[in-house]
C-alpha cells in the first residue's frame, strides 16, 4: 500500500470528505509524527507502536577509496518500535 | 505525543471536529494494520516503509537462568525511514 492508496481508503470511508481533504488528513498524520521527532519528542500510538529518535554517536570512519580516516558526525535516526497489539495481530493469523 | 495530539493537528489543519479527527486517525491506523496483517508493505513517500518480515525459528536463552529455549517463527514489522525523514530530523 502506498500513501495514494491510503488516501483513497480514507476518502471512501468518510463520505463527507473529498479526496483533497483526505489527502490533508493523511499528510497531517505523518507530518505531525515527523515534526515531533524533529523537535526531539517521541510519539506513542496505542495499538500501533512508537516512534522515537536514536542517536548515532560520532565515530571515525574511513573513506573506502583512499583509506583516509574521516570523522562521521553524530546523527539522529528515526526509529519505530511495533506495539504489542500489532505483534499479536500479525502472529495470531499465522497460527490459524 | 499521543494519538489525541495527532487528532488535534488534523482537527486544526483539515477543519474537522475533534471527534471526527479522532475517528480519522483511528481509521488511518486501521488501514495500516490491516495491510500489515496481510503481510503487505505500507510505503509512505517522504516518511518511510513499514515492512513485514518472516523470522524463522532460532535459539535463544532465558537471560535469568541461562537455559536454552527455542524462539518460535514469527512475523515482525520493521520500519525504514526515508532519506527525507532522516535528513529532516537532523536539519
Amino acid at each position: 500500500m502506498t500513501k495514494a492508496h491510503l488516501i483513497e481508503m480514507v476518502a471512501e470511508k468518510v463520505p463527507n470528505l473529498n479526496r483533497r481533504e483526505a489527502e490533508k488528513v493523511v499528510n497531517c498524520f505523518f507530518d505531525s509524527i515527523r515534526d515531533a521527532l524533529r523537535n526531539g519528542e517521541k510519539t506513542e500510538i496505542r495499538g500501533f507502536g512508537s516512534f522515537r529518535l536514536r542517536i548515532r554517536r560520532n565515530k571515525n570512519g574511513r573513506n573506502p577509496k583512499t583509506g583516509e580516516t574521516v570523522s562521521v558526525p553524530e546523527k539522529r535516526m528515526p526509529f519505530f518500535k511495533a506495539g504489542k497489539e500489532i505483534k499479536e495481530l500479525l502472529n495470531n493469523k499465522t497460527a490459524e | 505525543m499521543r494519538k489525541a495530539d495527532i487528532a488535534n493537528q488534523v482537527c486544526e489543519k483539515v477543519g474537522v471536529s475533534k471527534t471526527e479527527a479522532m475517528e480519522l486517525v483511528e481509521y488511518v491506523l486501521d488501514c495500516m494494520r490491516g495491510v500489515l496483517q496481510n503481510g503487505e508493505p505500507v510505503k509512505i513517500a517522504g516518511f518511510g516503509n513499514f515492512l513485514v518480515r518472516n523470522k524463522g525459528q532460532r535459539k535463544g536463552r532465558n537471560p535469568r537462568t541461562g537455559e536454552e529455549i527455542a524462539i518460535t517463527p514469527r512475523r515482525v514489522v520493521t520500519f525504514r525511514a526515508s532519506q527525507i525523514f532522516k535528513k529532516y530530523v537532523n536539519s
